[in-house]
C-alpha cells in the first residue's frame, strides 16, 4: 500500500496545474460557456499537442501509453480549473471504450485521430424520462436493413454531441430488443442536435435520429450483448466524474481558508473562530473521503480488478461530500460567494453537474446494497 | 498509488484471523464490542506475545519485529473484526512502548520493553485530571525531586481497564514556575507503590470502564521518568497522535456492525428501502474511515508521526461508531432497548451496549472538538486568534 503519486505523476500534475492556470482563466471559461460550441480549437490543439487525449492510449496508436491512474491525475487538475470543452466526452466516453471494444481495424481508424485532436467523440446513452442507468431505459433503436442499421429515438444529456465528430450510440437492436453499441458519424443529416441550457455551462444535447443508417461494420464490441460493455463505460465516467469533483473540491476548500484566513470581522480573522475552524476541517474530511475513495476506485479500474463496489463507494461518497463542501464554503464566504464577481460559483454549478451525472449517491447506495447481499 | 497488500500481507492477514477462529473455536472468548478497550485476558495477551505480535513496529534490538505500521493495523484490524480482548497490551502497544523507543533512556527499554513484548506490562494511562480533560497541560499532579526519587501527589482519572493495570504512564507537573505547557514530565510508574489508590468508575453501560487513580507521596525512582524533564508534554502530543491512529476508533463496535446486516438479511429487513439505505450508507461511510486510518498508517510508515490525519480519522471514525449504533438501534426498533441478558434481546444485545457505550468514543483520546481544532490550524493553517 503506497498512498503519494509518483514522481511522473507529480511531475504530470504540476505541468497540468501551469498550463491550465495560464491558459483557461476564469474570464475564458466565462466566454466558452456563453459560446455555442463550448470550447476552443485552439486550446483543444495544444492539449491535443501535450499529449493529454493521448495520455492513457498505447503508443501505436500515438498515445502515452500511461495508464488510468494517471489519467485520474490528470482529470483532478482538469476539475480543478473548471476546464470547459470535450475532453471528459472524447477521451472517457469515447476513446478508451473504442480501446476496450473496438476491432484493430476499429482502433487504427480512431485512435489516432483522436489522440491528435481531430476529432471529437462522445457517448449517447441516456434518453428522455428518468433513466437508471439500466438496460431497460434504452428504448432507441436500431434495426437492420441491408448493411446498416437504422437508428431511430432520442437521446437526452449527450454532453458535447453538437460539436462530436462521431457518437457512441446505445441502441436496442432488432429483431433481438438486446443492447448494442454503434459507432455513428455524428455530423449526419439524420441527426438533430439542440444544445441544453445548464447549470454548469456545459454542452448537453437532445439528439434527435431520424432513419439514420449506421453501416454494420460500425458495430462496436458485440452485436446485442452491448449491456456489460455499458456498464463499464459507467463505472469509469463515474469515477471519472469524481476525479474531476476531487481537483475541483480541493479548490473551493483552498479559496476558502484563504478567504477565512483573510477576512476580518470582530477585529479577527473569520478563520480563528472555532465554527468556521470545524466546519473547514469538515470539508477537509470530506474531500479526503473522495480524494482516497476515488483513487482507491481508479486503481482498481487501472489494474484491470473487479471494483463496482468501489467505484459505488467512491461515486456515492464524493456526490454526497461535494453538496456538503460546496454548501460549507458558500456559508463561510458569505454574500461574495453568490456573486458572479467571485469565483466560487464557478465550482459550485459543477460539483452539481457531477454529482448528478453517470449516477448520483442514490443509484450507487443501491449498487452498494447489493454488493453487500443485502 | 497502490490501494493493495503484499501476498506476504495478505498471508499475514490470514495467519491473524486463523489464530483468532481458533481461539473462538477453542471458547477461550466471546466477540465482544469494545473488547479492545475493556477485554482484560492476560491468556490471551500471552499468547499474542507469543507469535510476537506485541511490539510489531519496534525495533527488532528492542525485541520488536520491525515491521511496518499497515502490518500492524492488518494485525489490529483482524483483532478488532473478531471483537478480541486486546486490552491488556493494548495501551502499551499502541502508544507507550514506542514513546519508550523514542524517548526512552537505554535502560528504561531493556527494562520495560521486554515485559511488554512478552504480555506482561499492562499499562494504564494516567493523563486526565478532574480539572484537565481536553486542556490536558493545565494538569495539577506534582512530581517532587527528593533524592533518587520523584515524590508524586494528585489525582488522575479516566483510567481505562485501570484496576487491572500494573503500571500507570503518568504524566506530572515537575516545574510549576515554568509555562504550563514547559513544566511537565511523564513516568512511568509501577502500580503496586504505596500511596497509589484505584477506585473504579461505571460507565453508562454498567461496565467498570475507569480508574480515579490517587497518588499520595509515591516515591517514583528518577530512573522512570521518560525522555527530558519538563517535555513530557510535547513528549505526549507526540504519542496522543499515536493513540488517536487506530482501527479501533472505527472498529471498536464492528461485531455490531457484522451482526445488524446478518439480522436484516435473516429477518428480511433488508428489503425494506429505508433500511436498505441506510446500512448501505453505513457501508459506505466504514470504507471511507477504513482509507483513512490507513492514510495515517502510511503517513507513520513515511517516518512521520501521524498529526491531523489522525486527528481526521478519529474524529470522522468515531461519528461513524456513534451512527452505527444509532442505526442498529433503528433496524431493530423496540427490540433494540433490551439488554444482553433480557429475555428476547436481539443479536447479543450488542445494539443497546454500543449505543450507550459509543456515547464517550468521541470524548475519549481528544474530543472530536478538539480534534477538529488540531485539523483546521495544524492541517489547515487557520489561525488561533
Amino acid at each position: 500500500m503506497k498512498l503519494t503519486l509518483t514522481e511522473e505523476q507529480e511531475m504530470l500534475k504540476k505541468t497540468a496545474r501551469d498550463f491550465l492556470t495560464d491558459k483557461c482563466p476564469k474570464k475564458f471559461i466565462k466566454q466558452l460557456e456563453e459560446s455555442e460550441t463550448g470550447y476552443s480549437r485552439e486550446l483543444w490543439q495544444e492539449i491535443a499537442e501535450l499529449g493529454w487525449m493521448g495520455l492513457a492510449f498505447p503508443e501505436k496508436y500515438g498515445g502515452g501509453s500511461m495508464n488510468f491512474l494517471d489519467l485520474a491525475v490528470l482529470l483532478e487538475e482538469i476539475g480543478r480549473a473548471c476546464l470547459p470543452g470535450p475532453f471528459f466526452s472524447t477521451v472517457i466516453l469515447g476513446g478508451l471504450p473504442i480501446l476496450d471494444l473496438g476491432s484493430e481495424e476499429q482502433k487504427q481508424e480512431y485512435l489516432p485521430k483522436l489522440i491528435r485532436g481531430e476529432k471529437i467523440f462522445t457517448l449517447a446513452l441516456t434518453e428522455p424520462g428518468y433513466p437508471h442507468y439500466d438496460a431497460s431505459s434504452v428504448k432507441v433503436t436500431a434495426t437492420p436493413d441491408g448493411g446498416n442499421y437504422i437508428i431511430n429515438g432520442s437521446k437526452l444529456f449527450v454532453p458535447d454531441a453538437h460539436i462530436a465528430d462521431y457518437l457512441l450510440c446505445v441502441a436496442r437492436t432488432k429483431p433481438k430488443d438486446e443492447i448494442t453499441i454503434l459507432l455513428a458519424d455524428a455530423k449526419s443529416p439524420r441527426i438533430n442536435y439542440t444544445v441544453l441550457k445548464t447549470i454548469a455551462g456545459d454542452k448537453l444535447c437532445e439528439v434527435v435520429f431520424d432513419q439514420m443508417p449506421v453501416p454494420k461494420a460500425n458495430i462496436l464490441g458485440r452485436l446485442n450483448q452491448g449491456w456489460d460493455a455499458v456498464q463499464k463505460i459507467i463505472e469509469r465516467a463515474a469515477v471519472g466524474k469524481c476525479c474531476e469533483m476531487v481537483g475541483n473540491l480541493q479548490r473551493v476548500l483552498e479559496m476558502t481558508v484563504d478567504y477565512a484566513k483573510e477576512r476580518k470581522q470582530f477585529d479577527r480573522p473569520i478563520g480563528s473562530f472555532q465554527i468556521i475552524q470545524h466546519y473547514c476541517a469538515d470539508m477537509a474530511t470530506d474531500i479526503d473521503g473522495a480524494r482516497f475513495s476515488t483513487y482507491q476506485a481508479a486503481w482498481m479500474l487501472s489494474e484491470g480488478l473487479p471494483c463496482t463496489k468501489e467505484v459505488a463507494i467512491a461515486k456515492a461518497w464524493t456526490s454526497q461530500a461535494s453538496q456538503r463542501v460546496v454548501a460549507l464554503a458558500h456559508q463561510i464566504h458569505g454574500a461574495i460567494g453568490v456573486t458572479i464577481e467571485h469565483d466560487l460559483h464557478y465550482y459550485t454549478r459543477r460539483a452539481k453537474a457531477a454529482e448528478l451525472a453517470f449516477g448520483d449517491a442514490n443509484f450507487y447506495r443501491e449498487i452498494v446494497a447489493t454488493e453487500m447481499g443485502l | 498509488m497502490d490501494f493493495g497488500f503484499t501476498e506476504e500481507q495478505n498471508k499475514f492477514r490470514q495467519e491473524v484471523r486463523n489464530f483468532l477462529e481458533d481461539e473462538i473455536k477453542k471458547g477461550y472468548w466471546k466477540p465482544a464490542c469494545d473488547a479492545w478497550i475493556q477485554g482484560f485476558d492476560p491468556g490471551f495477551t500471552k499468547r499474542v506475545a507469543q507469535r510476537g505480535w506485541i511490539g510489531l513496529t519496534w525495533p527488532k534490538e528492542y525485541g520488536g519485529q520491525g515491521r511496518s505500521y499497515i502490518d500492524r493495523l492488518i494485525l489490529t484490524e483482524e483483532m478488532l473484526r473478531y471483537g478480541a480482548p486486546a486490552a491488556c497490551h493494548w495501551f502499551a502497544d499502541r502508544q507507550i512502548g514506542g514513546s519508550i523507543v523514542t524517548f526512552g533512556t537505554d535502560e528504561q527499554k531493556k527494562e520495560l520493553l521486554p515485559k511488554i513484548i512478552t504480555g506482561e506490562a499492562y499499562i494504564g494511562l494516567g493523563m486526565s485530571e478532574p480539572g484537565a480533560g481536553s486542556d490536558l497541560a493545565s494538569l495539577q499532579t506534582r512530581a517532587i525531586e527528593d533524592g533518587d526519587y520523584y515524590r508524586i501527589n494528585g489525582q488522575k482519572t479516566w483510567t481505562s481497564g485501570g484496576s487491572f493495570v500494573n503500571y500507570f504512564y503518568l504524566l506530572a507537573r515537575t516545574d510549576p514556575a515554568a509555562p504550563k505547557h514547559r513544566g511537565i514530565s511523564e513516568f512511568i510508574v509501577p502500580a503496586d507503590l504505596p500511596g497509589i489508590t484505584r477506585i473504579s468508575m461505571i460507565d453508562i453501560t454498567g461496565t467498570e470502564a475507569w480508574n480515579d487513580v490517587f497518588f499520595d507521596e509515591v516515591r517514583v525512582p528518577k530512573k522512570y521518568l521518560i525522555g527530558e524533564k519538563n517535555r513530557g508534554f510535547l513528549q505526549a502530543l507526540h504519542q496522543l497522535d499515536y493513540e488517536r491512529s487506530g482501527m479501533e476508533r472505527l472498529m471498536g463496535n464492528y461485531p455490531l456492525f457484522e451482526a445488524i446486516i446478518q439480522f436484516a438479511k435473516e429477518n428480511k429487513l433488508s428489503r425494506n428501502p429505508v433500511i436498505r439505505n441506510k446500512l448501505a450508507e453505513l457501508q459506505i461511510e466504514f470504507e471511507i474511515g477504513r482509507l483513512f486510518i490507513y492514510r495515517v498508517a502510511a503517513v507513520m510508515d513515511e517516518g512521520r508521526a501521524p498529526n491531523w490525519e489522525a486527528a481526521m480519522s478519529k474524529a470522522y471514525s468515531t461519528a461513524f461508531e456513534q451512527t452505527l449504533a444509532n442505526v442498529a438501534m433503528q433496524v431493530l426498533g423496540l427490540y433494540g432497548q433490551l439488554v444482553s441478558d433480557s429475555k428476547l434481546a436481539p443479536i447479543r444485545g450488542l445494539a443497546a451496549h454500543s449505543y450507550l457505550s459509543s456515547k464517550g468514543y468521541s470524548l475519549q483520546a481528544g474530543t472530536s472538538e478538539i480534534l477538529k481544532n488540531i485539523l483546521a490550524t495544524r492541517g489547515l493553517g487557520l489561525p488561533s486568534s
